[in-house]
């Protein structure tokens, strides 16, 4: 609801914000020269957003294909309209299997359906095992970053975090020390675990198969370890076949971190012997966006994370300011087509840069969604009132030039005369971090008749 | 032969507080042989609405340009930001009125005019000092007048290819040089924090390279940057690129 005063507070850090920016960066650079190393990027980016808009075009098709091939090789597939049918049918498969702990790899969806209180609150425990997201997960704050989940703290954070749940030593934040005390933490998580539950990064409809990216290798351990796996995907994680495939994982590291390809590149194709595997095929509201020429572009999002890396305003404000499960810039217009009213003011947040279309891989055309949202917002009226009125009055001031003259005018004289405590008193947002412009003796149109009277 | 016709288009906010910078793009224009005239009753086009989501009021801001302007074989503007509207926003409010067409053809910002349309070889002025470039996102991103940083592409940039034909500049790489500066219009204000820290981080940019100036095409980005060099009395100045090709500022 707030993000400019979210985003004051974590300003108001200098030091953290200016390594926030920073850290970040570092991997938007890391992304640029892993890109520039592939000399075909562009047409890569062309062929995703194509490959996508293909499927989206025939996604029942797909779907259904997908859930006749995966059943063939004797994995179950779930239908779930919504994140609570989604949470109900995982909770189903669980208890029926008798399940007490869950251990859970990175999955954005899960997140945005609430799968960890819904199980808590079942009585089934649920670890999440990727580093990042077991640190968020023991600070009992969401994820401020899609692949980076706890890329809003320092080391030292995290190391009096370890301190307090894991015991490590007072004071030591030696990454490779917290990573090991880390590692032996999970280990035991991982061991007397009962099911494992995964994202899924693509399924490919002709084989009945999904792909898995990490690369700390939990979804894999968890997965080999317990007998059942649920694996939970939206549906526009489907693509056609395994030609597609390539076109997406040699996109996806590369624009996430800079690396060429996830260490962990994991394809699941039928249950282990004696195990069972589910898929839960979750809509909740994206069915809403396909067929609509402004946004539909945004269910072709792979979840790389660089149009946050990139945000100039993520950057400075962390994933936390924008209040919704996804930020930055995708999380912005997704948020957006999720709940207008409650989050169709993240659409503000963004200059229309345009570094984000930029640099999708999916060439989604983030920054015009944004725009476009904005438009919607006003029509439908969740502007404020006070906001809609300034828009109307001053669009009338300058409607016409003897208005704008006299706007522009008085303005003049008001910076000319006022005194400064006045001028830069309160209700002058642009005074507070910068002086106002100074006005020349005469505008250009006044020259430019004494001009042609000469 | 007569001689083409240039309508000047000269963003509401240059009038009045940047008089300089449309000063620049007439002398410019006339110097290359153009018949250079500023319609009277232009006036805003309309961005800061559009921007703001605020479209209904877009639509007689966009009417009245189309008044304004038809009738020219050129129309010319000091903004990138403001060009990129009446060309590529313009379609959804006056996109069916049949003089919207040729004035989406041949606006143009001025240092794109100079560089696809004049094609001048030098600009004989001489600028004896150090500048450095922001990348305004506009004019980089919806004008296409270079490659942005996120593209893997032969690279050029148009900008940069006009100062080398002026005498004595030295141009100083500066790192993030096409991150945003943080003004973004109504962004300026309702999200003020962040904005005066990009603003920051952008002038910090610029100050590491010890250029005395730091040039830009969109004279908005200028200002707001201005205004926290101002404020932080900071040394470097800013100028507008065709106030360097004009000789204008010296």
């Amino acid at each position: 609801m707030n993000h400019p005063a979210k985003s004051a507070a974590f300003l108001a850090d200098p030091a953290h914000s200016r390594w926030h920016d920073h850290a970040l960066w570092f991997i938007r650079q890391k992304r640029d020269s892993a890109a520039h190393q592939i000399d075909e990027w562009e047409h890569l980016r062309t062929l995703a957003s194509q490959i996508k808009a293909h499927t989206m075009a025939h996604l029942a098709d797909y779907l259904e294909t997908f859930e006749h091939n995966a059943h063939q090789n004797g994995i179950h597939v779930h239908w779930a309209t919504d994140a609570h049918e989604h949470n109900r049918i995982v909770h189903e498969i669980l208890t029926k299997n008798r399940v007490k702990k869950v251990v859970k790899s990175k999955s954005m969806l899960t997140e945005e359906c609430g799968l960890n209180p819904y199980l808590k609150e079942h009585g089934i425990e649920v670890i999440d095992t990727d580093l990042g997201e077991r640190i968020v997960q023991l600070r009992h704050e969401p994820p401020s970053h899609i692949v980076l989940p706890a890329i809003h703290l320092k080391k030292e954070e995290v190391g009096e975090l370890f301190e307090q749940e894991m015991g490590t030593e007072l004071g030591n934040s030696d990454p490779q020390y917290l990573t090991h005390a880390a590692r032996k933490h999970l280990r035991e998580h991982f061991l007397s675990a009962d099911a494992a539950i995964t994202g899924v990064n693509f399924a490919v409809a002709e084989e009945g198969m999904f792909v898995v990216c990490t690369n700390e290798g939990n979804a894999d351990l968890g997965t080999a370890i317990t007998d059942l796996h649920i694996a939970s995907m939206g549906i526009e994680k489907i693509i056609p076949s395994l030609e597609h495939l390539g076109v997406f994982t040699r996109l996806l590291a590369r624009s996430a971190t800079g690396q060429p390809v996830t260490t962990y590149t994991s394809h699941f194709r039928r249950p282990k012997p004696g195990g069972e595997l589910h898929v839960v095929i979750v809509d909740n509201g994206r069915s809403n966006l396909l067929g609509d020429t402004d946004y539909a572009q945004a269910l072709h999002c792979i979840r790389c994370g660089a149009c946050m890396n990139t945000c100039p305003t993520y950057r400075r404000s962390g994933g936390h300011s924008y209040d919704y499960v996804i930020p930055g810039p995708i999380g912005s217009t997704l948020g957006a087509s999720r709940d207008l009213k409650q989050h169709g003011d993240l659409t503000y947040n963004c200059t229309l840069c345009g570094s984000c279309t930029a640099i999708c891989p999916a060439q989604i055309d983030l920054h015009h969604q944004l725009y476009a949202w904005r438009k919607t917002y006003v029509d439908q009226g969740y502007m404020p009132d006070h906001k809609r009125r300034l828009y109307r009055t001053g669009a009338w001031m300058l409607a016409s030039p003897g208005r704008a003259q006299l706007f522009f005018g008085l303005t003049k004289w008001a910076t000319r005369l006022l005194p400064r405590w006045i001028l830069y008193g309160r209700l002058n947002v642009w005074g507070r971090g910068r002086e106002l412009p100074q006005f020349a003796p005469q505008s250009f149109a006044e020259m430019y008749k004494e001009h042609k009277k000469e | 032969m007569p001689k083409p016709r240039v309508a000047l288009f000269i963003p509401c906010y240059i009038n009045h507080l940047f008089p300089g910078v449309a000063v620049a793009t007439m002398t410019l224009l006339e110097r290359f042989g153009y018949e250079v005239i500023y319609p009277e009753g232009q006036t805003c086009c309309g961005q800061p609405f559009a921007n703001s989501g605020a479209h209904e009021e877009v639509i007689p801001l966009a009417q009245n340009f189309l008044r304004t302007f038809t009738g020219y074989d050129y129309i010319v503007a000091p903004s990138a930001s403001c060009t990129g509207m009446v060309r590529h926003h313009y379609d959804p409010y006056v996109g069916d009125d049949p003089a919207y067409a040729p004035i989406q053809q041949t606006t143009y910002e001025i240092l794109e005019f100079l560089h696809d349309v004049v094609q001048p070889e030098h600009f004989g002025v001489s600028f004896p000092h150090t500048l450095t470039l922001h990348q305004s996102c506009h004019g980089l991103r919806e004008l296409e007048l270079g490659v942005s940083s996120e593209r893997v592409m032969p690279y050029y940039s148009k900008v940069e290819s006009l100062l080398k034909r002026v005498d004595d500049l030295t141009l100083l790489p500066m790192e993030r040089a096409d991150e945003c500066c943080g003004f973004g219009g109504t962004f300026s204000v309702n999200e003020p924090d962040i904005s005066v820290r990009m603003g920051q981080n952008k002038l910090d940019n610029a100050e590491a390279t010890e250029a005395e100036y730091l040039a830009g095409f969109d004279s908005s980005c200028l200002m707001h940057l201005d205004g926290i060099a101002r404020r932080e009395k900071r040394g470097i100045k800013t100028v507008h690129v065709a106030e360097i090709l004009a000789g204008t500022v010296r």
